[in-house]
């Protein structure tokens, strides 16, 4: 009775955030981003930039890494996992171009990149990367309602192209992923010398791989535990050691870099940037590390869903450090942000949240589970409710 | 001087024309390479600022022109184009003119440095500012999507949004362009009556700067801000007290759309390399499973 109190409480709260982040969306559409947000000429980018895009498109690396194993280095044990990862992607990505329609002065000329090109800037190939990625993810996820819908000739005459479409994909990420970090290789003078680095697209790709199969891994735990499932530990604790090979490399370039620049005692100075630097690498990075290197905790289910938390904890420190924290300093502007700034994000990622539980409860995200009655029936509740007999399809 | 600035001149035409050669490979491969050029010898203003004496007469004049309320402007805004910050001198120098009615502080007229090679026009993803081939940065606000990269990207902080309005634009200095156009000089410049503003040709204001510094040695600091900054800008300035002292910031040499571009340019070899490799390992890995299945089905 507990765990159904307190799971209607969750769904509660996620339906205030969502409401109330839309009812402020409303404000900020009506008012200006002035009247709403505690952005300034000196510091132009905020919470919606640095958690809404570049945490949103990192967390959602999930998509291409787990499509990347299974249908180009075909790994199929990592199948029942791809699932739920490409729609956290397509997820990922719809709310990060709702982030951003929000933060654009003018949102509705984002078409505009369709036909007005500037190739030398890295805002341009980032909108084309996030709009195509977001397209393929659409195409990947679109087996799974083929499959609802139980289009099986075409289902089986769309599979033969998913190879191509996911090699598509995983360029595509490539590119954005890395040229997210690339967006801040023209501030040299403003971005603190602990995160400014000419290798940032180096390292936002490397998090950005890590934290992909790190949020694998905690939406596993959180999956099964919101939908009663079992876990495929195993198939994690893979994981956790590949995360763990990323994160050990991305550590050595991130500590060889600050060193050759000679900045590494930066790091424990106690300025504000040390402090946030330190905490970032130290829960982040370090101690995930550490705990993924033991093998007991790698393979216990809690040790796993701690340590990918802590991964996730990381690059979302990361991310915010770069665009807010290192820039605060260089831009001699003060930023906190607004509550509505903060409640639009959080509405934003409730909206994610309660959009996976009605898209995973209407549709074969999971793989089935015969034995498991409950969600069965739940399945097959849902059928009649949103999709009406299959006889009525077109 | 649009071919010199490839990104910035993309037309209608240039953009089917792009669209008919196929990719987006294309398209940046011929944008590389051809960015350095001569790009020096269109329009600037050499701002001395021994000579000032923070009169406003070019911060009003701005006003007028654009049709902006007057008054005095503390910092640059959607009506304020350019202005003249008062900056305090913590040892007093002396004034050329004023003497030591001016010795605590000087007035540093501030305005967009229409820089040779713009972070702004580079970072602008849909080509809303571009640089004229006079000098001029100017902004095309039917293009702006309002993502303010250009903010970010600026190393001096010129561009100012209009955070207040429902609609809002990027707001900065034009050079008045269009004045420029016409044959006439910019506004402000034409309003100072200490000729502390001095509009040219590029080169030659820098070698009218030079001149300066060798004549009264004793008088300048021998630098001229903008010349190496950045990549150079169109407006320089002359100081008698050291430029850090006056809250110039300190940048680097190197033109900023450069950092960005040695990652930009990697990208179609990323494409390529990538593509090809993902392509034959998937092809080679599939193959692989496939003989290994058969022969495991063949044992049974």
């Amino acid at each position: 009775m507990s765990r159904f109190g307190r799971r209607s409480a969750g769904l509660m709260i996620l339906w205030f955030l969502a409401v109330g982040g839309f009812a402020v969306a409303l404000a900020r559409f009506a008012l200006g981003l002035g009247a709403v947000t505690n952005l300034s000429d000196r510091f132009p980018w905020g919470v919606w930039i640095a958690f809404d895009v570049l945490c949103g498109v990192a967390l959602a690396a999930g998509g291409f890494t787990m499509a990347a194993a299974v249908h180009v280095f075909h790994l199929k044990r990592y199948e029942p996992l791809l699932r739920p990862a490409v729609l956290t992607g397509f997820l990922g990505y719809v709310l990060v171009i709702v982030g951003l329609l929000v933060d654009l002065g003018r949102p509705y000329r984002l078409w505009h990149a369709i036909i007005m090109w500037n190739p030398r800037s890295v805002m341009f190939e980032v909108a084309w990367c996030v709009m195509l990625y977001t397209l393929v993810l659409g195409l990947e996820f679109g087996q799974v309602v083929l499959e609802r819908l139980k289009r099986t000739s075409l289902l089986r005459m769309t599979r033969l192209a998913l190879p191509p479409l996911v090699i598509v994909g995983v360029i595509l990420s490539t590119m954005h992923q890395s040229s997210l970090g690339s967006l801040f290789l023209i501030v040299p003078g403003k971005l603190h010398p602990l995160w400014y680095t000419p290798l940032l697209p180096w390292l936002f790709f490397l998090s950005a791989v890590a934290v992909g199969m790190a949020m694998v891994v905690v939406e596993a735990f959180l999956s099964a535990r919101a939908f009663g499932r079992t876990l495929e530990l195993p198939l994690l604790a893979g994981l956790g050691r590949a995360t763990f090979v990323v994160l050990a490399l991305y550590l050595s370039l991130k500590t060889a870099d600050l060193a050759m620049r000679g900045v590494l005692e930066m790091a424990f100075h106690p300025t504000l940037e040390g402090t946030l630097f330190s905490i970032e690498m130290g829960l982040g990075v370090i101690l995930p590390l550490g705990m993924l290197a033991t093998p007991a905790i790698r393979q216990s289910a809690g040790g796993l869903a701690g340590a990918s938390s802590l991964v996730v904890l990381g690059v979302v420190l990361n991310r915010l450090n770069v665009a807010i924290t290192g820039m605060l300093a260089g831009s001699g502007a003060r930023y906190v942000p607004s509550w509505m700034e903060v409640l639009i994000t959080l509405g934003i990622v409730a909206a994610g949240i309660l959009a996976f539980r009605l898209i995973a409860t209407h549709l074969p995200v999971f793989p089935p589970e015969e034995t498991h009655v409950r969600s069965a029936t739940k399945i097959a509740d849902s059928e009649s409710m949103v999709y009406g007999s299959p006889a009525r399809l077109p | 001087m649009a071919v010199d600035n490839p990104a910035a001149g993309l037309t209608r035409r240039r953009f089917l024309h792009l669209v008919g050669a196929g990719s987006l490979g294309v398209a940046l491969g011929s944008t590389e390479g051809k960015a350095h050029a001569a790009e020096g010898s269109g329009y600037g203003t050499l701002i001395d600022i021994s000579r000032c004496i923070g009169c406003r007469s070019c911060e009003a004049a701005c006003k007028a022109a654009r049709n902006f309320p007057p008054g005095e402007s503390a910092d640059l805004g959607p009506t304020a184009w350019t202005y003249v910050r008062v900056q305090q001198l913590r040892t007093p120098v002396p004034h050329a003119t004023m003497g030591d009615g001016m010795a605590a502080q000087r007035a540093v007229k501030v305005q967009c440095m229409h820089c040779l090679e713009p972070a702004c026009v580079s970072a602008c993803p849909v080509g809303a500012l571009r640089r004229s081939p006079e000098g001029p940065v100017v902004y095309d606000e039917w293009r702006c999507l309002g993502c303010r990269y250009c903010q970010i990207a600026c190393p001096f902080q010129i561009p100012r949004y209009e955070w207040a309005e429902r609609l809002p634009a990027v707001t900065k200095c034009s050079f008045c362009a269009e004045r420029l156009a016409r044959g006439e000089g910019p506004a402000c410049v034409t309003a100072c009556p200490v000729e502390a503003l001095k509009f040219g040709r590029r080169p030659e204001l820098l070698a009218e700067a030079s001149r300066r510094i060798t004549e009264a040695p004793n008088r300048y600091v021998p630098d001229i801000y903008g010349r190496d900054e950045v990549g150079g800008t169109s407006m320089v300035y002359l100081s008698d007290v050291p430029f850090k002292d006056l809250g110039f910031p300190a940048v680097v040499r190197e033109s900023l759309p450069a950092f960005t571009w040695r990652a930009l340019g990697k990208i179609p070899v990323l494409i390529v390399g990538l593509g090809a490799t993902l392509t034959i390992l998937e092809v080679v890995i599939r193959k692989r499973n496939e003989r290994l299945e058969h022969t495991e089905g063949g044992g049974e």
